[in-house]
């Protein structure tokens, strides 16, 4: 990918956020969108930029981002135009977590920790199953292990909220929608270390990525240790996804259709494709909650549900040229 | 040059070994061709040496150093595979796709630099494929896609090259032009080693060919030696006869009706 079209996509980041900031139930004008980023909040349009606006767009460039870089690298390595982020059991063990949390009657803090331990918990058991049926190297086994502790996953959250108070069953379906809504300091910090540091971690692994894309005899004759680079790129890209449903909740369709979009961009090689879907991410989830704040105000829209809306159009685009 | 030492190969929860102590050696400068049946543990042999299937017994040896001691990278830049199976996901373009070939000479963090890029050049010249180089990967015919792997594999910048039944879905054109470069290959100083069901090209190209029958090596030798009836049709259970080709002076097999 060139230069300009690197450029091109960080500044449609920035004007999606930008409008994202200044844009709402409350227009902010452009001057106190900027007197906010000097540090003057003594006016009310500027502390709604910096308590409201900024962490809200902050977070959901994070969870775009770490969606978009975790979907483009299990796409790649399970070499599966359909693997997204919550393949391995992630949004089923997470929602587990959050639900019985919420069951129990924890708040804001417990909840994402408790679907951050359930996302890895299933991530964790997707792998021992896959090991016990083969092996981790072959991305068939894995996949099939995500789908049967996801199943699980569901039977159990059905049961638990089967006969649960209304407000907890309202309480866990909120989460599930996701929402950037509610963004904190911590959180934001938190999600940035996994997103910053799980994303240097699968670009560094880009290259293994291309190679792996083309199966894995002919990953292992081109000297890639197969099973390792399998291995490293679910755990990383599993950890960024737990982080990111930790943080927001269940945002579906992002990991799926962000790297096809990148693709489609014409961005091959994994390394471009992590970063691109990066970037692309973030503007699409900024979009979308936006989307949803100013569709039917002063109601919100569902997060999860408006990135779906926004994506399905992408994927017919893409089904038609498939053709 | 490639060794294979009394190699025994069992696969997990299985009752009889898929290499039961094959001993082999493919010679640089020479074309080596591993035949036989279906089953009878020639792919076994590829899969091993590039150890995605554990030796129960025995060693493989690239130039003299055992290959379970080397890396991974280091294997790859002295012997290319290119394995029977391979389906792309996600296409790229021909020159992307040969550019793959250079990963074992880079690192993590360097880019390709000015000796990747001729020695993808000078490949995609040797196979033949130059008019394809914009071409998409899914835009190509078999015949095509072969040669383009081949070029990956050259690529790759090694003295040995090991080709699982390289001609599989070709026509006699292509297939011709195939066994041609990988004789051209072994002349200029390449150890070849091809893994084929095509009995009557390898006993026209092949210097040495070795018959695999249930996961040992049923015969070997130069093609004259291999390519007689009674030891094929034990081999292949199927009434033939073996002829000797009156257009080109190769021993070719003709298999008869089975009754």
């Amino acid at each position: 990918m060139t230069l300009a079209r690197w450029l091109m996509l960080l500044a449609s980041l920035a004007v999606a956020a930008f409008v994202a900031i200044a844009v709402g139930t409350i227009t902010v004008p452009l001057s106190a969108v900027f007197d906010a980023f000097r540090g003057v909040t003594d006016s009310t349009p500027a502390m709604v930029v910096t308590t409201l606006r900024l962490p809200r767009v902050a977070l959901a460039i994070l969870i775009g981002a770490g969606l978009g870089m975790s979907g483009a690298a299990l796409q790649g390595t399970m070499r599966n135009p359909l693997a997204e982020p919550y393949l391995l059991g992630v949004s089923g063990g997470a929602a587990v977590g959050a639900v019985i949390a919420t069951t129990l009657g924890f708040g804001a803090t417990i909840v994402p920790l408790a679907a951050f331990v359930g996302a890895l918990t299933a991530v964790g058991a997707a792998f021992i199953v896959a090991r016990a049926a083969g092996s981790l190297g072959d991305p068939r086994v894995l996949l099939m292990a995500g789908v049967v502790v996801g199943a699980f996953a569901n039977a159990a959250i059905m049961v638990m909220l089967a006969n649960a108070e209304s407000n907890t069953v309202r309480n866990a379906l909120w989460w599930m929608m996701g929402s950037v809504a509610d963004a904190t300091r911590t959180q934001i910090t938190v999600l940035f270390v996994y997103v910053a540091a799980g994303g240097c971690a699968l670009v560094l692994l880009g290259r293994q990525i291309d190679i792996l894309a083309l199966g894995e005899d002919a990953a292992a004759g081109l000297g890639v240790d197969v099973d390792r680079a399998m291995r490293n790129v679910f755990v990383v890209a599993s950890l960024i996804a737990a982080a990111t449903v930790a943080a927001a909740g269940l945002v579906g369709f992002v990991g799926l259709v962000v790297p096809h979009i990148v693709r489609a961009a014409g961005v091959r090689h994994h390394r471009s494709l992590v970063a691109g879907s990066a970037i692309v991410g973030g503007t699409l989830v900024v979009l979308a909650d936006l989307l949803g704040r100013i569709l039917r105000p002063p109601a919100e829209l569902p997060l999860g549900a408006v990135t779906a809306l926004v994506g399905v159009p992408f994927f017919l685009i893409k089904l038609r040229r498939l053709r | 040059m490639i060794r294979f030492d009394d190699v025994v190969v069992r696969y997990p929860r299985a009752s009889v070994d898929a290499l039961s102590g094959v001993s082999l050696e493919a010679r640089r400068g020479a074309l080596t061709a591993v035949v036989g049946p279906n089953g009878s543990g020639k792919s076994t042999l590829v899969r091993a040496l590039i150890r995605r299937t554990a030796l129960t017994r025995g060693g493989i040896f690239v130039d003299d150093k055992p290959v379970a001691t080397m890396d991974g990278a280091e294997l790859a830049r002295t012997v290319a595979v290119v394995t029977q199976r391979e389906e792309l996901a996600f296409p790229v373009s021909v020159l992307e796709y040969v550019q793959l070939g250079r990963f074992p000479h880079l690192g993590a963090w360097h880019s390709a630099g000015e000796r990747d890029r001729r020695a993808v050049e000078e490949s995609i010249d040797a196979a033949g494929v130059r008019e394809l180089r914009e071409r998409r990967i899914d835009a190509i015919s078999g015949g095509e896609w072969q040669r383009v792997r081949l070029a990956r594999a050259l690529a790759q910048g090694g003295s040995a090259l090991v080709l699982d039944e390289p001609t599989t879905f070709l026509d006699v054109g292509h297939e011709m032009a195939v066994f041609e470069l990988l004789h051209r290959l072994a002349r200029a100083g390449q150890a070849v080693l091809l893994v084929s069901h095509q009995l009557n090209l390898v006993a026209r190209f092949a210097d040495h060919m070795v018959l695999f029958h249930h996961g040992s090596v049923s015969a070997a030798g130069t093609p004259d030696d291999v390519m007689r009836a009674d030891v094929l049709e034990r081999v292949y259970e199927w009434p033939l006869v073996v002829i000797r080709d009156p257009a080109v002076g190769a021993p070719a097999l003709v298999p008869l009706r089975s009754r």
